[in-house]
């Protein structure tokens, strides 16, 4: 039993969920006021885990807004669903601090819709989504890299403070089955371009200039497979040859190696080539040892919302259904493009806040158009929203499943109900209506909205 | 006078744990709002810790607070900030037909705020 009382209004919940980060710990032991709605401990949570129990409150905010007013979730569920049903490129966007089950629905309506579907994938590891399907991916679970390990390649990323538990919990300190000594048993190089709190882990720290990533990739693919690399790779890219050498060897006489890269490499010159040499290093290592590549994912299941519009439409990110079934184009489907290009003329926000994260021209365009936005609390998009949604926060107050970095699948446990729906249940509420809407108006999204839903 | 710097957005730790707190309140709009820059570029340029710098690229610009970082944490010409709005109002909307703009390593230029 995960749960169990401690005192008359005090609830210890063992075995929780942190959904903060990609990391997904599944070992929080959280001390619950049940008067308070508030978690008052957050045991073995990181500061970042810490924050995201202990800071969480229920706001004092109405179920819902429409044009700034306040209004009943039903109100607007309608006002939503007509604002969909009506549009003619409507974009679907977000869905990585979301559970699986709620995702799953966000596809179903952008079925019916004919719109586009993407999710922050796009604007994090959406380059890597691309690459992989060139390049394929050498994977492994995050308990496969705890146990086996022996060295460990971080590249363009800055754990300490993204991803705390990565180290401690996974990929570093941790003893495992064959690294019964934990880090003492690992060799840890970081790769980046400054030095960050990440860097004193590492046993060597490598500082390549900004945007060549990619070269010094393809010039340690080629020492591992024993060709001649010019010494002028230093001035282009700040790393001496020697080096690289020295890397390349220790990747390929180790027993079990593992690149956890970072979006270092998705969001520099380069992206998608970035990515796609890594993960050709990592599959050229196989000749000569186990080498393994897993991107570091940041929100709490992005990584279901990549596995969750997989398995639903064959793609992860950067989808359109305007022909009645889906068609993936990273670069026309992608949110920033639909936005920026100004195609887009209605937008269904979930959990994320593109307003204050995306390029000025994008959030120009999102400006202009009718938005309708679920978020637990009060973000820049919401401000902009037509429709807003107060919904409750996914592993706190609602349970459902998430998908770790590594693809692994985790139930959440919650600590305490909320007053305010899930986000599963809202877009639930939503597709049902605008189904309706679809049907009554006998538009050609109607049918496949019936197969889909 | 203005100079051209290399602008690395990334996260930290404060701006994840503000943003539990929320984003539309005084400590995220701070770490947000705060660049990190070479303290021997700040002392060439004439900045003290917590001065305003004026950034601008082709698209946009913003107006930060600086913080000095030692020399050999982050190279000279080289800048880095959290996400947030403000490191936005400076990205390109083209993704390059890939759905990415660039966030990390684009130049900005960078000005003292005079008073």
């Amino acid at each position: 039993m995960s749960e169990g009382t401690k005192g008359e209004n005090i609830k210890v919940v063992e075995n929780a969920t942190c959904t903060f980060c990609g990391c997904v710990c599944d070992d929080m032991n959280l001390t619950v006021d049940l008067d308070a709605h508030k978690i008052t401990k957050a045991q073995n949570a990181c500061v970042l885990g810490r924050a995201w129990f202990t800071e969480h409150v229920f706001e004092d905010r109405p179920y819902a807004f429409i044009d700034g007013k306040e209004a009943t979730t039903a109100e607007a569920v309608e006002a939503a669903a007509h604002i969909l049903a009506e549009a003619r490129f409507p974009i679907i966007y977000g869905l990585s601090d979301t559970t699986c089950e709620a995702q799953r629905q966000a596809v179903a309506i952008a079925d019916m819709i004919g719109g586009c579907l993407d999710t922050t994938t796009s604007v994090c590891h959406g380059p890597s989504g691309i690459a992989f399907e060139g390049n394929g991916e050498s994977t492994a679970t995050l308990g496969e890299i705890k146990n086996r390990a022996d060295l460990i390649v971080f590249w363009g990323g800055n754990p300490a403070e993204s991803h705390p538990r990565l180290f401690t919990r996974y990929a570093l300190m941790p003893k495992g089955l064959h690294i019964p000594n934990g880090k003492k048993d690992r060799y840890a190089v970081l790769v980046d371009v400054r030095r960050t709190p990440s860097t004193p882990v590492a046993d060597k720290f490598i500082q390549v200039k900004p945007g060549t990533d990619f070269e010094v990739l393809w010039a340690l693919r080629a020492l591992v497979k024993g060709k001649r690399v010019d010494p002028s790779i230093e001035q282009k890219t700040g790393v001496a040859l020697e080096t690289l050498a020295d890397l390349a060897q220790r990747m390929k006489s180790c027993r079990f190696g593992a690149l956890l890269f970072g979006m270092g490499l998705t969001m520099t010159r380069g992206r998608h080539f970035n990515s796609g040499a890594l993960l050709a290093l990592a599959s050229d290592l196989n000749e000569f040892t186990h080498f393994v590549a897993k991107p570091v994912r940041g929100h709490g299941n992005v990584t279901g919302a990549d596995n969750v519009v997989s398995w639903s439409t064959g793609f992860p990110f950067g989808i359109n259904f305007g022909r009645g079934y889906p068609r993936f184009n990273p670069g026309e489907f992608t949110t920033v493009d639909t936005l920026s290009r100004g195609d887009a003329d209605a937008a269904l926000i979930i959990a994320s806040d593109p307003a204050s994260n995306f390029p000025k021209r994008a959030v120009e365009h999102l400006k202009r158009i009718p938005t309708i936005v679920l978020d637990t609390k009060a973000s820049v998009t919401g401000q902009i929203a037509k429709v807003a949604f107060t919904t409750a926060t996914y592993g706190i107050n609602t349970p459902g499943t998430v998908y770790r970095m590594d693809d692994v699948a985790i139930a959440l446990r919650p600590a305490f109900d909320s007053p305010y729906p899930s986000d599963e249940e809202v877009l639930t509420a939503i597709k049902n209506r605008v189904r309706e809407l679809l049907a009554a108006s006998g538009r050609a999204g109607a049918p496949a909205a019936q197969k889909v839903a | 006078m203005a100079e051209t710097m290399l602008l690395i957005a990334g996260r930290t730790s404060k701006q994840g744990t503000s943003l539990n707190v929320g984003k539309l309140k005084d400590e995220y709009r701070e770490v947000t709002s705060t660049v990190e820059m070479n303290a021997l570029d700040m002392a060439r340029m004439g900045l003290k810790e917590g001065d305003k710098v004026h950034l601008r690229t082709e698209i946009g610009e913003t107006v930060v607070h600086c913080k000095s970082r030692k020399p050999e944490d982050l190279p000279l010409g080289m800048l880095f900030m959290a996400y947030g709005p403000p490191s936005s109002q400076l990205m390109h909307g083209d993704t390059a037909g890939t759905g990415m703009p660039i966030s990390k390593n684009f130049l900005v230029e960078v000005s003292p705020v005079t008073p």
